[in-house]
Order: structure tokens, then C-alpha cells, then sequence
């Protein structure tokens, strides 16, 4: 997932940012000349990019789901409740919301030094948060491995634990809710916060009643990108999480050994569509919450 | 009562403050009047405790504040542009101040109502900011900083971001709250003619310093220098002094002390008639040059435009009115 | 100024820094140390072998086909999103978000339920001898899946701030559609399409998930970098591993370092 994801509905927070807006939005303001023709893709441009688009994302999909009810809805519902699965997936959902819940605490914390603090150094500190989006996960595995790995150099082995698997979700979620706060904090008004000092509001009141509720949207978007992210992770786990059956496997991973232990993959494509409706659900909550949000502001 | 003691106050290397000496009387309304980067900001918000002096001290009804931060202070503050609290509905944000106090609902809920009121915004209670036109917001803010009965009341050019018409609505509109009020209040403005109308008591200030302060007829009359009189109002140059368009004299012969010119346009602006006017000397061009390219300006009632019978291209000629007080009305006579 | 007091900011600094340094930054120093430890000899070695040059040479040519095609692509998704008016956007705008959010394990299992031997396609594909998976198409059409949506994504903003009141400029000028894109949007969006493409560079070097279901992982031949660190760490090729590691966390910073020269929004700001 990109930081504009974020940062984009970020800027929705600021009315004038976004002239067009969301496709919801734009119906409701009259604009007779808005037709695909200046610039033009036309009717053409349409075509071209909903069949790529089928080839390319739904295709796969419809293959996946249509194969998994293969042998019917009962062998479907059989497989997705096997202890297996619901212990993968129950621990790839608390893990993930607990790395999310984490990332909107401290990556708040980190957008507000970044914003409202000056130190030297800060740039830098600021091109190292995308890291975690240019890494390879293979990588981020492997590097956290380096540090938190059988040898440590500071002695904390976390590796076959459930907490080396929250550590790689944290690394890999890190740059959403800081990219998506960053730009909301940048936009603002610092009056407001002075008007509610001037009211007799002490800094921690200030920042509860006045900050923290107009960055909510923002820290709650990052968050539910970073659950999305985490919940089909699979790179940075493989290596540091040793896998092991109810403990630290998650769903990607014991999808991935169905697929390569088995030539029917009819269970590997079950418990791949319940992966694919958690996400679908994390999306289309986003939408929808932006849409109100969209609507009140 | 507001004291400002020799409050400066530095930006690095800016030196937007100059030791500034200010008393406001209670329950005075007074304008810092000045043209933008004359510190006027910076000096209220050095009032408000949003800025720390570098030095001097501020002193509120014979308390010392200057080290107080703004929530202890008891001040409304008004900004220019608004500074609503977007996620809370009207009645939230004028409540805010009550709440942070911990007041009783019962008493903030019939505050916040009386108040949205008296600034005309009754029924808007649910209403979101974003709901609401500009002068309402200001309004809303208004009542926001009033909400907490503060001893001085702060205002940033508050109607700077509204057009003209609600501008001068709202003036009016917040010199009869004033008086109804009759709390303290201090409003910075770059509009001359903004506080000339609703302030009894105005500074003008100038590169950080207090250029004059006075009541504002005062001030109109016996301006202390070039600059306080071109702020409060419009001006010519007629030899080396300033002279205010109402108070020249256009005449259709040569007479004492009046120069030769030609009319290059003139406008009627309803009951008075605008004359423009080229010197035949040069157009009263000073020695510095400034103002060159400038013509007089001579501002008279349509009568007396209609008994010249003035009309572009005529020679006539102009010279200030005897009587008038203008800071440089009798240099200009002589020269 | 209004500022939080000095105590606050410190500690407020110190918590954000130190959370930084214990999750990104001594991590990735820690890496680099063993990495480089005995010098650069062995990691050149280690990133010369056969396997190696040829993992890093699939990986390139895999980011060749799939960079551009999804530039284009990418570029007209926008375009039609933004300035297209019809029904069913709003699905298809979601459409171009799947990509982020679904598991890389189940896109690459899903590749295999269309193009493999037991998928939709595979009898036909077989009987024409085509061999998708398990061979260098598989790889890229799985890589343009998870990458596909980047340049769209980063485009699309920045045709809606610049709004459409140029391009009709240009057309009553007389450009054709194609004379305004390539003069007026183009040139207006290049900052978008930059930053976009650096992300779209980073996501297909780096895949994995959906790498290692469709490729087969034959050394030598379907083998990319972060297969080929994978099985050297499996292998207990640990210094072998983080020299491969070590190339693409170069590649890594180059594009952390492009990012942050293109962001679009300080693009905007001047």
C-alpha cells in the first residue's frame, strides 16, 4: 500500500484541497462542463482500463473464490472451520489489530515530533519512516532478525514467538498512520488550538478536545490501512516466525503451506477467501467512513 | 484597565516591537490601527499571552500577567479567520470555555443559548461550522470568547476575511454589543475607516512603535506626522505638506496663496463630486519626488461643482481652505 | 509562539526517536554491521555467484516489463477516474485499491487458479505449449498485480488539483487530445507519474509472496533476489543471505532517496 492512500484522504480533511472529490461528491455540485474530452480518454480510455483491470485483479480473484466451493458450501464451511485455520485467523486478526492499535498510538506521536518539533537530523529521521514501504519484507524480516534474532547482540531472542510476528507487522505498518497524521497536522489551525488556550483549555485539554479530534479521521485511516496490511502479510513473517501451527502461524502463511503440500488446493482457496473478505470489509469501511467524514466537512 | 510597559519584542533579527508604552482604559473599546508588519498583531497577541515579550511588562487590572499563560489570563481571544473548532457543533463551541470550567450543565446550556442571542445565531445550535457563512462563524467565535466573561476582549482583525458589505454589518453590530457589554476591548485593523467608526480610542502604529493614540476626531484633526494623517484618510500633496481632498478650495481665478491647475477628470460620487487636479508647477511634487506622478485631489459638494461648472481640460485654481486644522495646513499656505 | 513546554517536547521526542531507532534504525545498522563485518570481498563474492547474477538479472528484467506497463496503464486508470464521467466508477476506483489490501499468498495462489496446470486456462494453455507458471510471465503478471496500483493512485490527486480548465484551454486552441495530453497534462502530472514509478520500482523489486507461489523457485531460472535471500537463510547461509539482503536494501535506499527528492506535495508547496 502507498503513503498516498493515506496522505491523500489526509487532504480531503481540508475542504478546498480537493475540487473534484470523491465520486460521491462531485454529483452534488453542478459542473456542466465536466465530460471526458479535454484531455480526453473517452468511452475507448474506459474500456482499455476496465479490461485490464478485469484481467489483471478480478480474473484471479473469481478463480480463487469459484474454486473454493468447488466440492460445495459444506466442504467450504468444513475446511475455513478447521482448528487450523480459526487459530491462524483468530491470531492473524488480534495480531494485526494489535499492531495497527499500537501504529496509531506512536505513529501519532511520531507525526506530532515530526511536525510540531525541530531537532537536527529531522529530515532524515523523516525519509527513514518510508523505509519500511521500500524494503523488500524479505528483508525486513531478515533485518529484524539481525537485532532481535538468535544472535542478538543484545540478547533478546524473540524468534518462533508470537511477539517476533507483532514486531514484523509493526515494522511493515509503521509508515501508514505517521503518513496519513503527517499531512493533517501540517494543515492545522494552529488558531484553533490558540483560541482554546485563550478559553482557559491547559495543553493536555487542548490537545484531547481540539487535536485529537480533528486528526481522528486521519489516525483512523492509517490505522485500518495498517490492519489491511497486516492481515495478508507474509514476507517479513516467514523467516522470524518459525511458523508453527496454533501459535505463530497466520493465515497467509498456512494458506501458503496448504498450497505447497497439497495438489488440490480447495482448502488453500477457502481460507483464502475468508482473507479476501476481511480485507474487502477493512476497504470498504474506509470508503464509507470517509464518505461521512467527506460529507460533514 | 490594560498596561503595556515598554514591551519589546524580537524575531531573530526582526525587531517587531520598539519599547511600547499603552494604556486602555476599562471598558474602552480601542483599535491598533497600522498597515501590516507595524507590530499592531504582535502587540495583542502580546497582551492575549500568545506571544512572550522579549521585555517590558503587561499588566491587567493592576495584576502582572506578563508571565501568565493565555488560559490564566481571563481574555477572549477573536481571530481573523475564525479559528472554529470544525468537529464541534455551535453549541459545543460556545460552550467550550464553560466546559473546560467545569460550570454546571444546566448554566452552560442557558449561557450558550443566551448568548448565540444576543450575536443573532439562535437556532443555529446544531449546526456545524462549516454550515455557516463567514460573518457567522464570526459571530459564533464572538460568543465563544464572550461565553467565558472575560475582563478584555481580544479581536485580530476579526471582519478582515469577510467582504465588504458584512464587514461593515458587523461593525455596527459589534459596537452596539459593546455597549452592552462594556467589556475591555482591544481590535487591530489595517481599515482607518474600520476604526475610525467603531473604536473611541485609536493607536496608530508604525514600524513597531506607537506613532500617536487618541480619540479618533483627535487624531483626524491633529495628526502628529505625515504618516498618521495619510493612514487616517486621503491625502494630496500640495507643495510640501499633505492636504486632506475636503479641505481644498477649487476657485476659477487666480486669489491668495492658491495655485494654478488643470482639471484632468472629474467624478461624481453622489453628493460630493471628486476633482483631479495638475498642478501647473509640477503637480506639487516635493523635493523628494514622491507622489510625482500623482494629481491633487480636491474632494467638494456637488453644489459647489455645479456653480463652477467644472469639466476636464478647464484651468482653475486651488489652495487650502482657510481655517482648517491640517498638521501641515499652514506650511502648505506658505510655500 | 504558543509552545508545549520544554520538558514535554523532549520526552515526546525521546519516546517517537527512541521507538524509530529500536523498530527502523538499529535493525537496519545491525544488518549493514554483519553484513560488511569481514569486508566487502566476501559480499562481492556472495553477490557474484551464477544464482546470484542470475536471480538479479531475473529480478531487473521482471521490473522492466511490469514498471512500464503499469506506468501507462496507470496513467490512463487515472485519467479515466478523474475526468471520466460514468457509471460504475466508484466500483472500479475500488477495484484499483484491491491490490493493496489482499494477501500477496492469495494473489499467487489465485494466478495459479487461472494460468496453472489444474487452472481455468492451463488445458489450453498446455495444448499451445505456453507455460505461464513456474516461468517468467507468471512472475511478472504476479508482480503487476500487487503493483498495480501505485502510479493510478499517485496521478490521480494531482490531475484533480490541477483541474481540467487547461486542457479545455488547449482545446480551444486547437491541440487534438492527444497534442493537450502530451503538452498540458502531461508536463502537469510528471512530478505524480515520478513518484509513482518509484514506488511501483520498489513494490516489483521487493515482491515476495506472490513471487514465491508462481515462480516454482528453480535456481538459475525462476529464482528472483528475495527468493534467492530466502533460501540462502533457509540453507543456513546467513552471510551469503544478508549479502543478497544487502543489494536489495541498496536499491532500497536509492528509492527511499527518490522519494523523498519527488514528493509531489512539496512539489505543490513552492
Amino acid at each position: 500500500m502507498s503513503p498516498s492512500l493515506a496522505t491523500d484522504n489526509g487532504l480531503s480533511e481540508v475542504p478546498p484541497a480537493s475540487p473534484a472529490g470523491p465520486p460521491g461528491c462531485s454529483r452534488l455540485r453542478a459542473r456542466p462542463h465536466r465530460r471526458a474530452r479535454a484531455g480526453g480518454t473517452g468511452p475507448l480510455g474506459t474500456g482499455v482500463v476496465t479490461i485490464w483491470l478485469s484481467l489483471i485483479v478480478l480474473l484471479p480473484l473469481a478463480a480463487v473464490t469459484a474454486k473454493s466451493f468447488d466440492d460445495g458450501a459444506g466442504r467450504f464451511w468444513d475446511v475455513v472451520t478447521q482448528r487450523q485455520a480459526v487459530n491462524a485467523l483468530i491470531f492473524t486478526l488480534v495480531v494485526s489489530l494489535l499492531a495497527a492499535a499500537i501504529n496509531a498510538v506512536m505513529g501519532t506521536l511520531v507525526a506530532w515530533v515530526l511536525v510540531r518539533d525541530d531537532f537536527r537530523g529531522k529530515s532524515a529521521v523523516n525519509a527513514l519512516i518510508d523505509l519500511p514501504f521500500a524494503l523488500p519484507t524479505i528483508v525486513a524480516g531478515l533485518t529484524l532478525i539481525a537485532l532481535y534474532g538468535k544472535n542478538s547482540p543484545v540478547g533478546i531472542d524473540v524468534t518462533y514467538t508470537r511477539t517476533a510476528v507483532l514486531l514484523a507487522l509493526m515494522f511493515v505498518t509503521l509508515p501508514f498512520v505517521v503518513r496519513s497524521v503527517q499531512p493533517v497536522l501540517l494543515e492545522l489551525d494552529r488558531e484553533m488550538e490558540e483560541a482554546s488556550t485563550s478559553l482557559g483549555a491547559s495543553p493536555g485539554q487542548t490537545f484531547r478536545r481540539i487535536v485529537l479530534p480533528n486528526l481522528r479521521p486521519a489516525i483512523l485511516s492509517g490505522a485500518a490501512l495498517s490492519f489491511a496490511r497486516a492481515v495478508g502479510e507474509f514476507g517479513s513473517i516467514v523467516l522470524i516466525s518459525g511458523n508453527v501451527p496454533f501459535k505463530t502461524e497466520v493465515s497467509a502463511v498456512y494458506i501458503f503451506k496448504l498450497q505447497e503440500s497439497s495438489d488440490n488446493p480447495i482448502s488453500a482457496s477457502a481460507v483464502s477467501v475468508v482473507l479476501l473478505g476481511v480485507s474487502l470489509l477493512v476497504l470498504i469501511g474506509i470508503r464509507v467512513f470517509e464518505r461521512r467524514g467527506d460529507q460533514r466537512a | 484597565m490594560i498596561t503595556v510597559e515598554n514591551v519589546d519584542k524580537h524575531y531573530g533579527d526582526f525587531h517587531a516591537l520598539k519599547g511600547i508604552d499603552l494604556e486602555i482604559a476599562s471598558g474602552s473599546l480601542t483599535a491598533l490601527l497600522g498597515p501590516s508588519g507595524s507590530g499592531k498583531s504582535t502587540l495583542l497577541r502580546v497582551i492575549a499571552g500568545l506571544e512572550v515579550p522579549t521585555s517590558g511588562r503587561v499588566v491587567l487590572d493592576g495584576r502582572d500577567v506578563t508571565n501568565l499563560a493565555p488560559q490564566q489570563r481571563g481574555i477572549g481571544f477573536v481571530f481573523q479567520h475564525y479559528a472554529a473548532f470544525k468537529h464541534m457543533t455551535v453549541r459545543d463551541n460556545v460552550a467550550f470555555g464553560l466546559k473546560i470550567r467545569k460550570k454546571p450543565k444546566a448554566e452552560i446550556k442557558e449561557k450558550t443559548d443566551e448568548l448565540l442571542r444576543v450575536v443573532g445565531l439562535d437556532g443555529y445550535q446544531q449546526r456545524y461550522p462549516s454550515q455557516l457563512s463567514g460573518g457567522q462563524r464570526q459571530r459564533m467565535a464572538l460568543a465563544r470568547a464572550l461565553a467565558i466573561e472575560p475582563a478584555v476582549l481580544l479581536l485580530d482583525e476579526p471582519f478582515g476575511a469577510l467582504d465588504a458589505q458584512v464587514r461593515a454589518e458587523l461593525r455596527t453590530w459589534l459596537r452596539r454589543l459593546h455597549d452592552e457589554v462594556h467589556v475591555t476591548t482591544v481590535l487591530v485593523t489595517h481599515d482607518q475607516e474600520e476604526a475610525l467608526d467603531v473604536a473611541d480610542t485609536i493607536a496608530v502604529m508604525d514600524a513597531g512603535e506607537i506613532a500617536q493614540s487618541g480619540k479618533p476626531r483627535d487624531l483626524y484633526d491633529a495628526p502628529s506626522s505625515d504618516f498618521v494623517m495619510s493612514f487616517l484618510g486621503p491625502v494630496s500633496r500640495l507643495g510640501e505638506g499633505l492636504v486632506r481632498p475636503h479641505d481644498l478650495e477649487v476657485l476659477l481665478e487666480a486669489r491668495d496663496g492658491a495655485r494654478e491647475a488643470q482639471v484632468v477628470r472629474v467624478v461624481h460620487l453622489g453628493f460630493e463630486v471628486r476633482v483631479e487636479l495638475l498642478l501647473a508647477d509640477g503637480n506639487g511634487t516635493s523635493a523628494d519626488g514622491v507622489g510625482a506622478s500623482e494629481p491633487v485631489v480636491a474632494q467638494i459638494t456637488r453644489a459647489e461643482a455645479a456653480a463652477l461648472e467644472l469639466s476636464a481640460g478647464d484651468i482653475v485654481w486651488v489652495r487650502e481652505q482657510l481655517g482648517t486644522r491640517g498638521a501641515d495646513g499652514p506650511k502648505a499656505a506658505a510655500a | 509562539m504558543l509552545e508545549q513546554s520544554r520538558p514535554a517536547r523532549l520526552t515526546l521526542r525521546v519516546v517517537a526517536l527512541g521507538y524509530l531507532a529500536l523498530l527502523l534504525g538499529i535493525p537496519v545498522g545491525v544488518v549493514l554491521y554483519r553484513t560488511f563485518e569481514h569486508g566487502i570481498a566476501p559480499v562481492w563474492d556472495a553477490i557474484t555467484t551464477p544464482a546470484a547474477i542470475s536471480a538479479f538479472t531475473l529480478t531487473l528484467e521482471v521490473a522492466a516489463i511490469a514498471v512500464p506497463l503499469n506506468t501507462v496503464l496507470g496513467i490512463l486508470t487515472a485519467l479515466v477516474l478523474v475526468r471520466g464521467r460514468f457509471r460504475g466508477k466508484a466500483v472500479l476506483e475500488a477495484i484499483v485499491d484491491l491490490p493493496f489490501a489482499i494477501s500477496p499468498i492469495v494473489v499467487g495462489l489465485a494466478l495459479v487458479l487461472v494460468y496453472g496446470r489444474i487452472g481455468w486456462f492451463g488445458p489450453w494453455l498446455a495444448d499451445h505449449g505456453i507455460q505461464i507458471i513456474f516461468s517468467l510471465p507468471g512472475i511478472v503478471i504476479a508482480t503487476v498485480f500487487v503493483s498495480l496500483p501505485f502510479v493510478a493512485r499517485e496521478v490521480a490527486p494531482v490531475l484533480r488539483e490541477i483541474g481540467d480548465e487547461q486542457e479545455q484551454a488547449a482545446a480551444t486552441l486547437g491541440a487534438s487530445s492527444w497534442q493537450t495530453f502530451t503538452r498540458i497534462t502531461l508536463p502537469a502530472i510528471r512530478w505524480g507519474v515520478a513518484y509513482g514509478i518509484v514506488l511501483t520500482v520498489a513494490r516489483c523489486i521487493g515482491e515476495f509472496g506472490a513471487v514465491s507461489i508462481v515462480s516454482g523457485k528453480i535456481s538459475g531460472e525462476t529464482e528472483t533476489l528475495t527468493l534467492l535471500v530466502e533460501k540462502r537463510f533457509n540453507n543456513f547461509d546467513l552471510a551469503g543471505a544478508y549479502a543478497a539482503s544487502a543489494l536489495l536494501a541498496i536499491i532500497a535506499l536509492a528509492t527511499l532517496l527518490a522519494m523523498t527528492r519527488l514528493n509531489p506535495r512539496k512539489d505543490h508547496q513552492s
